[in-house]
């Protein structure tokens, strides 16, 4: 199993992280490697196989919806890069929100 | 208004669905106990989970879960006996996890439908299939300093973490007035419902439209042109507005470029309200590849049938309910109903208490359309902070009833309990009202019909309406007289001469 | 009497009882970490102050005649992973340096209750994502039985610091080995508790389905009185267990008669090495003498723990590692050049998240991201679920024929600092006697059972059914009143 260093470059878009020319190169040899080493798994017969995405079988686990006591302002921004006493400051966002 | 707005005068069919957020009626956000309340300062709702701080955990609050049921339940869905949570990864600063706790592929319920009937006809009925509603949470706010352009963005995490419902309906609407008649029902029904408060102007209902054209061809085949998704709309008249003006927009394309559906990838716009235009919105970069995967930190959730009796018995009617229940309880027309339910449940108490005293639903129902809604609508609020209780107006009615006084007596008094804030009883006396005797009527008539030879003897001739003036005039000599038994007394005394 | 030199059990009897004072218990740990750690390096923060202030507090509430909790005056400490409010919580990346929660995670809250003293705050492989310490942004680990070799990972620091009696009683957490494998090489007793046992609260996530927060310490019997403290159910994380917690320091007496343990074939494949090898059988043996029988099990998949969990956990990883964008807390670039960059933002944030993380995280990210993304899903994490289904099904299939599954931690014992860091799927290998249990969501249990010839402890695991701490427990506490390699201490920093 091989990945193209373009496939890598979209990943680490995907993933935010900001890739040079060799890091691309290096990452793209890594995961090559690896995504080879994991494709071992093909060879499971999984096909009357159910996912099992969690260890645990308990269900329904609610809290009641009452009020508890939030952090003040200055603890929220306490360890934040940028405020302004208010709120987090981040560089322009241009667009809408991706929310919801 | 009857002019029944039919699609077909058009040359193409719009084609609308709909994808609805509302925030649920809860004190606490979604996974966290901070408050949902509106309008606090920035920050000051937040704690280590909806902040999304390292090792901080999820947990559901049972009253959201319980709500959105009640929504799906309201809105005819299936609800699935199994769900579970997942997790919608992408960047984005008012999304402090880096992902967002919703569903994708298994959600709490599907395949619903509402109806939206318009009592006044502007369309035929139409039942919208729901493809599913779902529970997510929202999102925080980001605030962009337009003018300044490049300037910081400011961050407020107050909303992140608040329940949403997601509603996703099939394309079953046809117009842009149908769409907005379609909204206020989904809005009255959960606003009837407990399930929120759907005010747009704090966000707690947001709306966005996918729209198309269908337009027949000449050789009998249906022509699509590409689904556009309108965000950024304000209110259900927005929403009119932008469908209308989109709908004229891509009639526009279609017959420049005559480009269909499947050709290009689906464009999303934003309304501009003060422009009255859409414009095309900057996609975000791998938009759709989210990565959805099952959230590690929840637990499913599983619903039996006794636990969905619970949820519909805690309930209560909804609105479609409620007007054939008004309507055959107090014997006042489909109209009348729909006027009143369409105004909230506290006002559908109010008529009731109304209508229960004067043991007159129609009666009850005419002072509720004339007096009370006119001038709650002219005062704006709520019915609940309406100065004149329904215990007032009966008793005004009832006064009436008595013939103590006229209906447009009773008007003024009602203006006047309204204005002042005092009893009834206490406007009544102030104003001088009090019943006349039928010997000060009888003596009063005397009078009038000695100084009216003239309309006498129209009367006498046979013009009985000519009577109208002697009312006119015991009016303004006697304000408590009753114009009826003015009328009657002189007829009698007309006659007797 | 040396308080290093003491059990926790012991320790916290001497301070109960009055014969050792909480504070002067606290300073012999903090000398000892002073002489010691400069060279070991297992420390990320060492809270002086505040342990010792705790101390004197315990110790004038016992004089005062006020109730003392059940760790009254035991110094701990606590992996970097762990929030805790009063201490920076870094987990052992860039990323977070500086980074002061505002809460304290669960267990570090019921330590406090309990009047244990933590002392600080241990290295380790950056978001608990390595085998052998050195990942960590601030230096790697070294092991106390010979320096120049690694002491495992993730939770090394709390190894290292455990085995060179800087601590008698550490906090680790386990993903895929962390505490396990680390106790192994560090010849200490590592539990990974039944999944959900206790809260992952305040556990800065790695790989949220696999993640658990368990005890290290110099014996089994000193693991029981921790977990006591730190098991249980919290409501604020949803995904942990309500039964209820037993007296796990109580139930250690009952012998291992009758009592089955598994023993799988696979696990004496090549790279085993002979001398762990030849520990393990020698553990057997013990376990045998001691009453119990020794059964072959088999685990068919347990060959596809390694790659399944090698997507499960980067998946996971690459979700719960999105906040780490500079946009609310922890490191955020400054450099900004706008070149190929759509927005400000879109470059903050890759700036940031290429220079807060280290290679191997940035490597999970990648593989998780791309095995999670459209396309690749189905083949790659849908995959690792359905093999990960039927791993765990092997483990309760053999939980019907034997009570406990013994063998090697790992393969081989500490391996020489640098010598697996070039190649990222040698390291990944580390883990293959490690990874299943987590996930089967089931627990296990590593501690020494003999030397090399140069001097390196060989770990022995045991695994049990879910919930089985308590036999885990019994089982190695038995063991350990048989042998004596549990007592051994390193010459090289004595
Ligand atoms: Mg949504
Ligand atoms: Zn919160």
């Amino acid at each position: 199993m091989s990945l193209s260093r373009q496939d890598v470059a979209k990943v680490g878009m995907l993933a935010r992280l900001a890739l040079s020319e060799s890091d691309l190169d290096v990452m793209t040899t890594e995961m090559s490697k690896i995504v080879g080493f994991v494709s071992l798994l093909a060879e499971v017969d999984t096909a009357s196989v159910e996912p099992l995405a969690h260890p645990l079988d308990s269900q329904n686990v609610f809290r009641d919806d009452l009020p508890q006591p939030s952090l003040t302002t200055s603890e929220a921004l306490q360890s934040a890069p940028r405020h302004d006493g208010e709120c987090f400051l981040v560089p322009a966002v241009l667009g809408e929100s991706g929310a919801a | 208004m009857t002019s029944a707005a039919s699609p077909t005068a058009e040359p193409f069919t719009t084609i609308v669905g709909l994808e609805v957020h509302v925030q649920l009626q809860t004190l606490t956000k979604l996974f966290c106990g901070c408050s949902t309340a509106f309008g606090s300062p920035p920050n000051t709702q937040v704690c280590p989970t909806c902040l999304g701080l390292p090792g901080s955990l999820p947990v559901m609050n049972r009253k959201a879960f319980e709500l959105a049921v009640r929504a799906a339940l309201a809105l005819n869905c299936r609800i699935a006996p199994f769900t579970k949570w997942d997790r919608k990864n992408y960047f984005y600063p008012d999304l402090p996890k880096g992902y967002q706790i919703s569903q994708f592929d298994l959600p709490f319920s599907s395949d619903g439908q509402l109806e939206v009937v318009d009592p006044k006809g502007a369309f035929a009925p139409r039942t919208v299939g729901i493809v599913r509603v779902h529970l997510e949470e929202d999102a925080g706010k980001s605030m962009h300093d337009e003018a300044a352009g490049t300037a910081d963005t400011r961050i407020d995490l107050n909303r992140a973490g608040t329940p949403l419902c997601e509603i996703v309906t099939q394309p079953d609407l046809r117009s842009p007035q149908e769409a907005r008649a379609w909204l206020n029902e989904l809005k009255l029904l959960l606003v009837y419902l407990g399930v929120s408060d759907c005010n747009m102007q704090e966000g707690s209902l947001r709306v966005d439209a996918n729209v198309n054209l269908h337009i027949p061809q000449p050789d009998g085949r249906i022509a699509k042109t590409p689904i556009v998704e309108i965000k950024n709309m304000n209110s259900f008249r927005s929403v009119e507005r932008a469908l209308t003006y989109e709908a004229a927009r891509q009639w526009e394309e279609w017959q420049a470029t005559k480009v269909e559906m499947g050709r290009m990838p689906k464009q999303t716009r934003g309304w501009d309200d003060p422009a009255g235009i859409t414009r095309p919105q900057r996609q975000k970069e791998e938009s759709s590849d989210y990565r959805y995967f099952p959230e590690p930190d929840l637990v499913p959730v599983t619903v039996d049938e006794p636990q969905l009796a619970r949820i519909r018995a805690a309930m209560g009617a909804p609105p479609t309910e409620l007007r054939r229940t008004l309507a055959d309880r107090w014997k006042i027309p489909a109209y009348d109903a729909d006027v009143l339910v369409n105004q909230g449940r506290e006002l559908v108490a109010y008529f009731e208490a109304v209508a229960t005293a004067v043991a007159d639903g129609k009666l009850a129902s005419n002072w509720m359309q004339q007096d009370v809604l006119r001038t709650l609508n002219e005062r704006g609020g709520t019915i609940g902070e309406f100065p004149v209780r329904p215990e007032q107006v009966a008793e005004i009615i009832g006064r009436v009833q008595k013939g103590e006084f006229d209906t447009s007596r009773g008007r003024e008094i009602f203006a006047e309990v309204l204005s002042s804030g005092r009893p009834v009883a206490d406007v009544v006396a102030a104003l001088g009202i009090a019943a006349v005797s039928d010997d000060e009527l009888i003596a009063l008539c005397r009078e009038l019909i000695a100084a009216n030879p003239k309309i006498v003897a129209d009367v006498q001739g046979g013009k009985e309406q000519a009577a109208a003036g002697l009312i006119g005039q015991a009016k303004k000599k006697n304000p408590n007289a009753n114009p009826g038994k003015v009328r009657q007394m002189c007829l009698e005394l007309i006659r007797g001469m | 009497m040396q308080p290093a030199e003491l059990s926790a059990v012991d320790l916290v009897t001497a301070v109960r009882q009055g014969d050792l004072s909480a504070v002067h218990c606290t300073e012999a740990f903090l000398r000892r970490i002073e002489a010691l750690d400069g060279s070991i390096n297992a420390f990320l923060k060492v809270d002086r102050e505040g342990a010792l202030a705790s101390a004197a507090r315990i110790d004038e509430r016992r004089r005062a005649g006020g109730p003392i909790g059940p760790l009254a005056g035991l110094p701990i400490a606590v992996k970097d992973a762990l929030c805790t409010a009063n201490l920076p919580t870094t987990c052992g990346s860039k990323m977070l340096q500086g980074f002061r929660p505002p809460y304290d995670a669960d267990t570090v809250r019921r330590l406090r209750e309990a009047d244990a003293v933590i002392v600080g705050k241990t290295n380790m492989d950056e978001f608990a994502m390595g085998g052998s310490n050195e990942n960590s942004a601030f230096g790697p680990v070294k092991n106390p039985w010979d320096l120049s070799r690694a002491p495992g990972g993730s939770s090394g620091g709390s190894a290292a610091c455990v085995a060179a009696d800087m601590a008698p009683v550490a906090i680790g957490s386990d993903t895929g080995g962390s505490i396990r494998q680390p106790a192994g090489l560090c010849g200490i007793t590592g539990l990974k508790p039944t999944y959900g046992r206790v809260s992952r609260r305040g556990l800065v996530a790695f790989a949220s389905s696999l993640d658990q927060i368990g005890p290290m310490a110099r014996s089994a019997a000193d693991c029981a009185l921790v977990l006591e403290t730190i098991a249980g159910h919290d409501p604020g994380d949803s995904t942990s267990l309500c039964d209820e917690v037993p007296r796990y320091t109580e139930m250690l007496e009952q012998p291992l008669t009758g009592v089955r343990i598994g023993r799988v074939r696979d696990h004496y494949a090549e790279g085993l090495d002979p001398e762990v090898a030849r520990g393990v059988e020698e553990a057997f043996a013990v376990f045998t003498a001691a009453g119990a029988t020794i059964h072959d099990v088999e685990l068919p998949h347990a060959k596809y723990g390694v790659a399944t969990y090698y997507l499960i956990a980067p998946c996971e990883a690459s979700s719960n590692l999105a906040r780490y964008d500079g946009a609310h807390y922890g490191h955020r670039s400054s450099q900004r050049t706008g070149d190929g960059f759509e927005s400000p933002l879109l470059e903050m944030y890759c700036r940031s998240r290429a220079e807060g993380f280290g290679p191997e995280v940035k490597r999970r990210i990648m593989l998780g991201t791309y095995a999670l993304s459209a396309g690749y899903y189905d083949a790659y994490y849908a995959k690792a679920l359905k093999v990960r289904r039927l791993i765990r099904q092997d483990y309760l299939d053999a939980f019907r024929h034997v009570d406990l599954i013994g063998g090697p931690v790992s393969a081989t014992p500490a391996f020489r600092l640098g010598e697996k860091t070039g190649d990222p799927l040698a390291m990944y290998l580390v883990d293959l006697y490690t990874v299943a249990t987590n996930l089967a969501g089931v627990g296990g249990i590593s501690f020494p059972c003999g030397f090399t010839r140069s001097g390196l402890p060989v770990g022995f695991q045991l695994q049990g059914p879910a919930l089985a701490e308590p036999l885990l427990l019994r089982a190695t506490d038995r063991f350990q009143r048989l042998t004596d390699w549990h007592l051994r201490r390193p010459k090289a920093i004595a």
